[in-house]
């Protein structure tokens, strides 16, 4: 009966905690590899209307992307808060979309280049004005294959 | 001499470490929204040809500065747009250039709307002080009625949803025997109903 007695010792055995850095290890190697590094810092607002209709956007060497909307707070004393156009982390006037669509071809792959896309990510605050200077100016350069970037919902949020 | 033990190497800290790492990879994380509305600008080349539309193709759309929306000269709201356009586009009531009669549409075959969907045209016009959000919600909406229609007819003819196999063919994972499969059946429903959607140049008032 002693043999048996034994076995009650009463404390709880503490739980093992020797697999929980291979669970941390997991979820690491999780976020390491969903994680894109951005290429660009924005440097406007960028709260991005909502659509349902939408596409997946193309491969990304083969994407141009172009930015608008009101100068980020923090650069607001600087550059004002009329909605600008940020090409490749500065601030640029209208006349500088085209020269900079037909940078971004040249440095292209050439099988890419009739492939690209435009990727307009428009602040919804923005005017149409602005808007349309640069589908104008895409038009010029014969850049005419473009996304307008837009959340997934539901477009009706966009009147609110 | 005395051979000594290697003292093992204590890994407690280990997760320690991992963890570090963890909360820094998901704080830099953002993830990107890589989704949106393709669209195709018209070339700038000037036409060589007047094109003459009849009123009953077209479908003028207007946006004002307050982001009201007219259709027609009608004042209209933002969801009934969508039943209008599918209205306008269905309608069938006429002829193409051929000379073929749209044998597919289900439309009311009213004789003030369209003839067939290959003539029937959306314009889409805006003002300079329209808002983005807006011309994005006009923008999907209209797709929205293309799709609609696009989407029946697929199926009925292939038991399968248009923006679904759209979506199959643009994912790059796809086998390519399957994506020219998909590419037939895709033109065929685009050429039923094509997107004809004209944007003018915004006004200024």
């Amino acid at each position: 009966m002693a043999k048996f007695k034994k076995k009650k010792s009463g404390e709880l055995p503490a739980v093992s905690t020797a697999s929980l850095p291979d669970i941390v290890f997991m979820l690491l190697f999780f976020f390491m590899t969903v994680t894109v590094m951005k290429d660009d810092d924005i440097m406007v607002e960028n709260e991005l209307p909502t659509a349902n209709q939408v596409q997946k956007l193309d491969k990304k060497d083969r994407v141009v992307y172009i930015y608008a909307g009101k100068p980020h707070p923090r650069y607001q004393s600087k550059y004002g808060t009329q909605a600008r156009i940020q090409l490749n982390d500065k601030f640029e006037s209208v006349d500088a979309v085209a020269s900079y669509i037909l940078a971004e071809r040249a440095s292209m792959r050439q099988e890419l280049q009739p492939l690209m896309t435009t990727a307009l990510k428009v602040d919804k605050e923005t005017n149409m004005g602005l808007v349309s200077d640069i589908k104008q100016e895409l038009r010029k350069v014969n850049a005419l294959k473009v996304n307008y970037t837009t959340k997934e919902g539901d477009a009706m949020n966009n009147l609110k | 001499m005395a051979r000594r033990a290697i003292p093992e190497v204590n890994a407690g800290s280990m997760a320690d470490i991992a963890f570090l790492l963890l909360i820094f990879f998901l704080v830099t994380t953002t993830i990107e929204t890589d989704s949106g509305l393709d669209r195709k600008l018209p070339p700038m080349e000037p036409q060589d040809e007047e094109v003459t539309i009849r009123e009953r193709n077209l479908l003028q759309v207007l946006i004002n500065k307050d982001n009201q929306l007219m259709v027609n000269e009608e004042l209209v709201e933002l969801e009934d747009l969508r039943q209008r356009a599918v209205d306008f586009l269905d309608n069938g009531g006429g002829t193409n250039d051929q000379g073929e009669t749209c044998d597919y549409c289900q439309g009311a075959r009213d004789e003030t709307s369209s003839v067939h969907p290959d003539k029937a045209i959306i314009s889409l016009v805006n003002d300079r002080e329209t808002k983005y959000s807006t011309y994005i919600a006009v923008q999907n909406e209209l797709v929205a009625a293309y799709n609609v229609l696009r989407n029946r007819e697929a199926q009925r003819l292939y038991k399968t949803d248009f923006t679904e196999m759209q979506s199959v063919y643009n994912d790059p994972k796809t086998d390519d025997d399957v994506k020219d499969r998909l590419k037939e059946r895709i033109e065929t429903i685009q050429k039923m109903y094509p997107q004809l959607l004209s944007e003018a140049e915004p006004r200024k008032n």
